[in-house]
């Protein structure tokens, strides 16, 4: 299991939930991804796109200027 | 009884009703006893999701008849999504979200989210069947993505198409006579479903090879949304997002006024998705052929477009609070003044001698002015993009 980071700062949604959709392909189970992004909305629509695809959010911070979701991939079909 | 409640207790006795209930015996049976004793593997099926009504009730009609359901979005950089109008201050009572996902999490079904912003360009700038009343290429663009869901389901081996169209419900892409064309011109042919009409076309291949049973689909026509109202009642689905129509700003006036006047700037039918994601943000003038003002409506724009500011020339207010703006196009130094006096209008010094600005050049290159703020009628109206 590895840590990896992505950083969609200064993308608006759902570009930030596509990028990470693109990269957890990339990912093996149990790998963690650090997503970085400026679009609030993100906090909403990263955590959604975990739980209908099986992945688990580890964490989420909504910083001043930027919000940080840490997640766990899931099992890969 | 609410939908998402029952969907929620239900989801594997949703998913297993299989070839019995096709067959009229409407008793559920636990998924892995009916997939392994009586039923083949349910076929699969991959849904259009806008995130609006239509499609999550064909959707949700299909999957209903024991249908293994996915869904697939495209962003095209045109959709309209809470988040851009949640930019702004004002819209920030609105919900933050991607109804798209929502829908999919309401259903319990896989959503995948897939940038077409590149290929999107032809559909756009070449329609085949021209434009609907702005720059909106609907019937070009639900070929493409109906085309695209196809190409999807062959890689990954899914069995049919569901779309939410209803005939006679738009204008351009969905009446009676363009429904064929999409089918024809996307490949999809007759493995592409419209569930909520399909009882007005022809049997696609899942009717007639009995993956699903046409007499439990419908035959909705014309622009009413009761009927879809009314199924989602039946459903108890009693939140959903804005109706079929307003998920694309390609069909605003206002946003398509900008798009020309960009085009027409340039010379040339061309754009990146930055140019286009800025066409949602400020109000735009062009006091000038060859340069235009973009400039913040409240601070959650000015945040927004601080993420510019490396990339175009822009006045920042000094002396009073007000908006950034954005200065787009071939900008000489002598352009400033007057941008900066366009811009003082709409900060706190309106009507004050003088306001100051910090002009940041496109090369970097910084220096501070201070101007008159024009008046009012100083502001002919024909500069607002």
């Amino acid at each position: 299991m590895s840590e990896y980071t992505l950083d969609t700062t200064g993308l608006l949604c759902p570009l930030p939930v596509i990028r990470t959709q693109d990269r957890a392909r990339t990912l093996a189970s149990g790998d963690v991804l650090v997503v970085h992004c400026t679009d609030p909305g993100a906090l909403n629509d990263i955590p959604a796109w975990c739980r209908i695809n099986g992945h688990q959010v580890l964490e989420t911070v909504d910083g001043d200027n930027e919000v940080k979701i840490t997640l766990r991939i899931g099992a890969i079909d | 009884m609410h939908y998402t409640g029952w969907f929620q207790e239900q989801p594997q006795l949703a998913a297993a009703r299989c070839h019995h209930e096709l067959s009229g015996l409407v008793e559920f049976v636990p998924m892995k006893r009916a997939l392994n004793e009586h039923c083949p593997a349910p076929r699969r099926a991959v849904a259009l999701i806008s995130g609006g009504l239509d499609s999550m009730l064909a959707a949700l009609v299909v999957q209903a008849q024991g249908v293994h359901v996915e869904g697939l979005n495209f962003f095209t950089g045109f959709c309209v999504e809470g988040h851009t109008h949640a930019i702004r201050n004002t819209r920030q009572k609105t919900p933050r979200r991607n109804n798209a996902l929502w829908v999919a999490e309401q259903l319990g079904m896989r959503l995948h989210i897939i940038d077409v912003i590149e290929e999107y360009k032809d559909v756009l700038l070449k329609p085949r069947h021209g434009y609907g009343a702005n720059l909106n290429p609907c019937l070009d663009c639900k070929s493409f993505m109906v085309g695209k869901a196809r190409q999807w389901l062959e890689q990954n081996g899914f069995d049919f198409i569901i779309t939410g169209e209803v005939v006679g419900q738009r204008p351009m892409s969905q009446r009676r006579d363009t429904l064929p064309v999409v089918a024809r011109e996307s490949g999809a042919h007759d493995l592409l479903l419209r569930p909520l009409c399909a009882r007005l076309q022809p049997p696609t291949l899942p009717e007639r090879e009995g993956w699903v049973d046409r007499e439990r689909l419908y035959g909705f026509s014309g622009r009413s949304r009761k009927p879809q109202m009314a199924l989602a009642a039946e459903y108890g689905i009693e939140e959903y997002a804005q109706p079929a129509g307003g998920c694309c700003f390609l069909t605003d006036a206002s946003y398509a006024s900008k798009l020309r006047d960009l085009w027409q700037a340039r010379g040339e039918k061309r754009y990146e998705l930055d140019d286009i994601m800025l066409l949602k943000v400020g109000r735009h003038l062009r006091p000038r052929p060859h340069f235009k003002l973009i400039v913040a409506r409240d601070a959650g724009e000015t945040r927004y477009l601080q993420g510019y500011r490396g990339h175009f020339a822009h006045l920042e207010m000094t002396s009073h609070g007000g908006p950034l703006t954005l200065i787009e196009g071939e900008v000489a130094a002598g352009d400033f003044e007057l941008a900066a006096r366009i811009a003082a209008r709409f900060g706190q010094g309106r009507n004050a001698d003088s306001v100051s600005f910090r002009a940041v050049m496109a090369d970097g290159s910084e220096r501070l002015l201070s101007v008159v703020p024009l008046s009012p009628n100083q502001v002919p109206r024909v500069w607002y993009v």
